[in-house]
């Protein structure tokens, strides 16, 4: 039998992937741009079950404009990334360390 | 307008009942309007496309500013399912945000025209930003917070990398989108879980919930965790301001004052409307974790600012140590914190507002930004309005008496000692002694240095008169700060 809980951990294991995915890559921007998109996915995936097993539509609906605002985050991560690209022909993360102070 | 309440809006017929609740939302519909078709004039209108959105967009704001104006002081409206609510506290929000833009757009402009070959996309995306605060200023539910959070953070993303040559503005974008998705991920999975114990979104609901529940929910804490975190990250206090120096520095400068001024408020009424409205009954544990962020803030910001030689990324540290003054008032968790931290942050919009106008009209030969802390020495010679009223943004940052600042934090302090946060009151004094160094280290450059490098200004007629009322509103709100402080109060009761 599947119960709340098994989402909620499923949840939470890909919440935390998704942070560990941030602050460990060290490699390539896109890696983080995907990290962030599940990070969202983890939310929705928590919205949904609570919304099933609370019996409220609220939290799918919810569930929707997350997965909108999503998409336009990723196009504008993209959109920085292709400005980025042109200005120092790398995505390596480490590369990314001019700012500093 | 003027006789809407929600009982006889419902008490309409389905058809006229949506036109009354649309004219209660007049300014919101009226700026996306106004924006969509911003957007088109300036793609059909050749070359002086700049002109006309500076000018569309600028009477564009003045015209909400005339729409909100009317609504203030009348009853409350809850609308849209508890979605919307416009109380006195979203009306001072919006109508000081529009203010902001304006003059934002004002000062941001003869820079831009100098660096980008007039390209229009600031202002658009500036006025969607403007939207985008609005609608947080009267979110009532966790849609709409964060909707409103989105749509003002995707058009700063995008503002960040405006320069599309410059390396460091798309270094400084990509680190802000990357954190600030992060913080509207933190923010998002606190909301879930918040939303799976009461089993709502809405925030009153949600407050009625924590009225009625008597043992405390481990679960609850747990969500109110991840929400503080990401309105933590969105004023960018410590240990959560790592975007804040390096996006200050790295965006153009039209853009760091956009970044610094205008979302505040935003950031603001976006933590009143989570701690205060939806959760104030846990307020003994936000209590506990916004002293954390404020203690930090202020210790951290202060004093690695003594350490900066970048101006902007200086202006970001002391943005930190003054977030932390923000967070002190608010934590107190009553009426009279919340106002002197409304009073504050608009205190810390107009002094901002100042400091990087100043720099927008300073101008160096070869168009890059006036960066270097060295680069003001000798201004008091040069150019003595300027360096005059950065004088006194500066003696206002400091807390000096004859600056509206001074009042600024005395009312923070006087909440804290109200709430017996003696020893709170006492660290907030003694790092804003340790504050005053570097902002008199830049009045010491200004009059004290000899010329070392000749500046030019931008001869914008209307900047410039925008920027000495600015820094005359700096002394005036020093006599006359009751005014203000009253109204910040009132919102509040």
């Amino acid at each position: 039998m599947i119960t709340l809980t098994h989402f909620l951990v499923l949840g939470a294991i890909l919440f935390s992937l998704s942070i560990a995915g941030i602050f460990l890559n060290r490699k390539n921007i896109i890696l983080l741009l995907m990290a962030i998109e599940l990070m969202l996915l983890a939310v929705n995936m928590n919205f949904v079950a609570f919304s099933y097993y609370l019996d409220d539509l609220a939290g799918q609906v919810f569930v929707f404009f997350i997965l909108t605002v999503a998409a336009a985050e990723a196009a504008i991560g993209l959109a920085i990334l292709v400005v980025l690209y042109r200005n120092r022909s790398t995505i390596n993360v480490q590369d990314i360390d001019n700012l500093k102070g | 307008m003027d006789s809407l309440d929600i009982n006889s809006i419902d008490s309409l017929p389905g058809l006229l009942t949506m036109l009354a609740k649309s004219l209660v939302v007049m300014p919101e519909i009226a700026l996306l309007i106004a924006a969509s078709t911003i957007l088109m004039v300036s793609l059909f209108s050749g070359r002086k496309s700049d002109l006309f959105t500076y000018i569309l967009s600028l009477a564009t704001l003045l015209g909400m500013v005339l729409l909100i104006l009317p609504s203030i002081n009348k009853p409350d409206v809850v609308l849209f399912g508890e979605m919307y609510v416009n109380d006195e506290l979203a009306k001072l929000i919006k109508l000081l945000v529009c203010v902001t833009v304006a003059v934002i757009f004002i000062y941001a402009r003869p820079y831009l025209l100098n660096r980008s070959n007039s390209r229009p996309e600031f202002y658009i995306l500036g006025l969607f930003a403007t939207l985008g605060m609005l609608v947080m200023a009267s979110a009532q539910n966790f849609i709409t917070i964060y909707l409103g959070l989105e749509l003002l953070s995707l058009c700063l993303y995008a503002l960040v990398a405006y320069l599309r040559d410059s390396n460091d503005a798309a270094e400084a974008a990509i680190k802000y989108f990357v954190l600030g998705a992060i913080a509207s991920g933190m923010l998002l999975y606190g909301m879930s879980i918040m939303y799976g114990i009461t089993g709502t979104l809405s925030l009153s609901e949600i407050s009625i919930y924590l009225v009625n529940v008597n043992d405390l929910n481990i679960g609850l804490i747990f969500a109110l965790t991840f929400i503080v975190v990401g309105v933590a990250f969105k004023f960018g206090a410590v240990p959560f301001h790592m975007w804040v120096p390096d996006v200050y520095q790295g965006a153009p400068t039209a853009v760091t004052l956009f970044i610094a001024t205008a979302p505040k408020f935003a950031a603001f009424v976006m933590a009143i409307r989570l701690l205060s409205y939806g959760m104030q009954e846990l307020v003994a544990d936000w209590q506990q974790m916004l002293m954390i962020l404020a203690v930090l803030s202020l210790i951290l910001g202060n004093i690695i600012a003594i350490a900066q030689s970048h101006i902007k990324r200086m202006l970001a540290y002391s943005t930190i140590s003054h977030i932390g003054f923000v967070l002190l008032g608010f934590l107190s968790g009553e009426n009279f914190g919340y106002a002197s931290a409304l009073f504050y942050t608009v205190i810390y919009v107009l002094m901002a507002a100042g400091a990087f106008g100043v720099l927008l009209l300073l101008n160096k030969d070869d168009d890059t930004d006036v960066d270097n802390l060295s680069e003001l020495k000798g201004l008091g010679q040069s150019h003595p309005r300027l360096a005059f009223i950065m004088l006194l943004i500066m003696f206002s940052m400091a807390g000096m008496p004859l600056t509206v600042g001074f009042y600024a934090k005395l009312y923070v302090l006087q909440s804290l000692v109200y709430n017996d946060f003696i020893w709170l009151a006492i660290l907030a004094v003694i790092m804003s002694i340790i504050g005053a160094f570097y902002y008199l280290r830049v009045i010491k450059l200004m009059y004290f240095d000899d010329l070392l490098q000749n500046l030019g200004t931008q001869n914008s007629l209307l900047a410039n008169t925008v920027i000495s009322v600015n820094g005359l509103l700096i002394v005036g709100l020093f006599i006359y700060p009751n005014y203000l402080l009253n109204y910040c109060v009132n919102v509040f009761q």
